[in-house]
């Protein structure tokens, strides 16, 4: 269980300028500026959850998850996990968590990926024959066989993000805390990651907070998502209902023959190309076999697509209306 | 504590790896220190006592100012990557796993080099206990232990108090250099030959007189005084301070962005 609870942190960054005499200036009175990357946030993750952070860059997504480590003190506010005040208790509190930073790496750089994880066995005291278990498992789930005895260094992101997840999962975590966890992947090792992510999920009942740009990681993973902008919580929500709810269109896009089909007053155009032509429009008032027969009835009809808004263009739409 | 020790031995492994490397800075630690032994040995050539110690006397504070340095620095110096740590946003690393953050910066930093430096200290050492005139009864030579162990402290925390000022600056502070190496050059003679004020300041604000000229004092039989004798001891009071100071640094950490 986490419970954030008014929860504001602001950094203070001196104000420069450029040049000599701005710098000279500055060495004896400097002006701040306050950055507030969170205000007042609060919000509840229950056991067992998997939640979906988006947010743009700069949006307080990475000081959230930090507050949650342990790793910063809020300005105001009260965090507990587990019954724990993280950043009180910070040994306690880091042995029940799992923490992937996806673009900072918690492996040995020159020795082979076992003796790192024999390492961090050592630093969670992790019970020998527990983590002979979870190394077995997690070799074989997340297909690590060979790859354990290459020294990091050689290996490629995918390889190694593989390795950084079965890392920050040693010691059984109760709450795994993922940064971006599929940043700079192929799309075969996202696949690989998702679905590990979720099987543990499901299986060891692994409470997941996950920060994330790719929308697919969200659609693919979470139910819950929650949209964090200039500090603070915008959006909290599952997914489909978000759809719903911010946009609730349907998208069509037919391939024709002739030339530019009619709309009916109810469609809005989007895009168009030569014989290809794309609308959308409000399926409670204008059902989908309408705008069908209106386009078999008005041009040469070859192909018809129908699709939702895509997440990408979702957030993308999110972004806009609150203007982040 | 075997996890310590597997990142000591670790260090210590890739360390020696580059043996030809490890052994030329050890041996050119010892060199540049040697000189400036010799440097108070040719002083002493054409004088014969400084402040009323003679050469033994100082050669004796010397040895131990240095066997203190080289043990707080083989610690303590590995610190001095604080700043890299916080730049780099690997201070997160560090503080989301279950152990001491110092010992885990500390560990994996120290610097062997400096056994060097400590070899050098104990055969001046060697030359002093006999050149000082101190008559080495069980407890005098307790209360050099203590010099040497509580000043060791000392130079720890100002390393620690060096590394931790990166908490509220990002720029290196390289001027705090005399608080660390420029005790160390300090210390090689009696501190009382600086002057009232110095010794002042150097008794109560960083306790190096602590270690080094009370305990000098009572071994030269000049006073009789136990608190003289276990003035290192107090010189432990600077690690309250230094502490706290950590603490608030490390309450003040900002993080950097991911």
């Amino acid at each position: 269980m986490i419970e954030f609870t008014n929860i504001s942190k602001t950094y203070r960054v001196a104000k420069r300028q450029a040049g000599m005499k701005n710098a000279v200036k500055s060495f004896f009175s400097r002006e701040y500026n306050d950055i507030h990357a969170l205000k007042d946030v609060s919000f509840t993750i229950g056991d067992g959850e998997m939640v979906g952070y988006i947010g743009p860059n700069g949006a307080g997504k990475s000081t959230t998850i930090k507050i949650m480590c342990g790793v910063l003190t809020p300005d105001d506010g009260v965090c507990v996990v587990n019954g724990r005040i993280p950043y009180r208790e910070r040994v306690r509190h880091v042995r029940e968590i799992g923490v992937v930073f996806g673009q900072r790496s918690q492996l040995w750089w020159d020795v082979p990926v076992i003796d790192s994880f024999d390492l961090i066995r050592d630093i969670y005291r992790v019970e020998e024959t527990r983590y002979r278990k979870n190394v077995a498992e997690l070799t074989e789930l997340l297909d690590l066989g060979e790859i354990l005895k290459t020294p990091v260094r050689t290996l490629s992101l995918g390889q190694r993000m593989r390795c950084e997840i079965a890392a920050s999962l040693l010691h059984d975590p109760d709450v795994l805390f993922l940064d971006e966890p599929t940043i700079g992947l192929d799309a075969l090792s996202k696949f690989a990651v998702r679905s590990f992510i979720r099987r543990l999920n499901t299986e060891r009942g692994t409470t997941v907070v996950l920060t994330t740009h790719d929308m697919q990681d969200i659609e693919a993973l979470t139910e819950r998502v929650l949209l964090i902008g200039r500090g603070q919580i915008l959006l909290d929500g599952r997914l489909g209902d978000l759809k719903k709810q911010i946009f609730g269109k349907k998208i069509m896009e037919i391939v024709y023959q002739g030339p530019l089909p009619a709309l009916h007053e109810k469609m809005t155009h989007v895009e168009s190309h030569p014989e290809r032509l794309t609308v959308s429009f409000d399926p409670e008032a204008f059902p989908v076999p309408a705008a069908i027969a209106w386009f078999a009835a008005n041009t040469e009809l070859l192909d018809v697509s129908v699709t939702d808004l895509s997440t990408e263009e979702l957030v993308a739409a999110l972004y806009k209306e609150y203007r982040l | 504590m075997r996890l310590y020790l597997n990142y000591f031995l670790m260090e210590l492994k890739s360390q020696m790896q580059y043996k030809t490397s490890f052994f030329l800075t050890m041996f050119g630690q010892f060199l540049t220190s040697f000189t400036t032994f010799f440097g108070i040995r040719f002083l002493f050539d054409r004088i014969y006592g400084i402040d009323d110690f003679t050469y033994g006397q100082v050669l004796l504070c010397f040895s131990v100012v240095m066997m203190s340095f080289s043990l707080g620095e083989m610690a303590g110096g590995g610190l001095a990557v604080f700043p890299d740590l916080l730049r780099g946003g690997e201070l997160d690393r560090i503080l989301v796993r279950p152990r001491s953050i110092l010992l885990q910066v500390i560990m994996p930093n120290m610097d062997f080099s400096r056994l060097g430096l400590l070899a050098q200290a104990m055969i001046v050492l060697g030359a002093a206990v006999p050149a000082s005139g101190v008559v080495w009864t069980l407890p005098n030579v307790l209360v050099l232990v203590l010099m040497v162990l509580c000043g060791s402290v000392v130079f720890f925390c100002l390393f620690l108090l060096f590394a931790t000022a990166a908490f509220f600056t990002v720029q290196s502070l390289n001027f705090l250099d005399i608080f660390t190496y420029g005790m160390r050059d300090f210390g090689r003679y009696p501190l009382s030959v600086y002057g009232e004020g110095v010794l002042r300041f150097l008794t109560f604000v960083i306790p190096l007189a602590l270690i080094q000229y009370y305990p000098l004092l009572y071994l030269l039989g000049r006073k009789d005084n136990a608190l003289y004798a276990l003035a290192p001891l107090f010189a432990l009071l600077f690690v309250i301070p230094s502490v706290l100071f950590y603490r608030a640094g490390l309450r003040n950490y900002k993080s950097t962005g991911s």
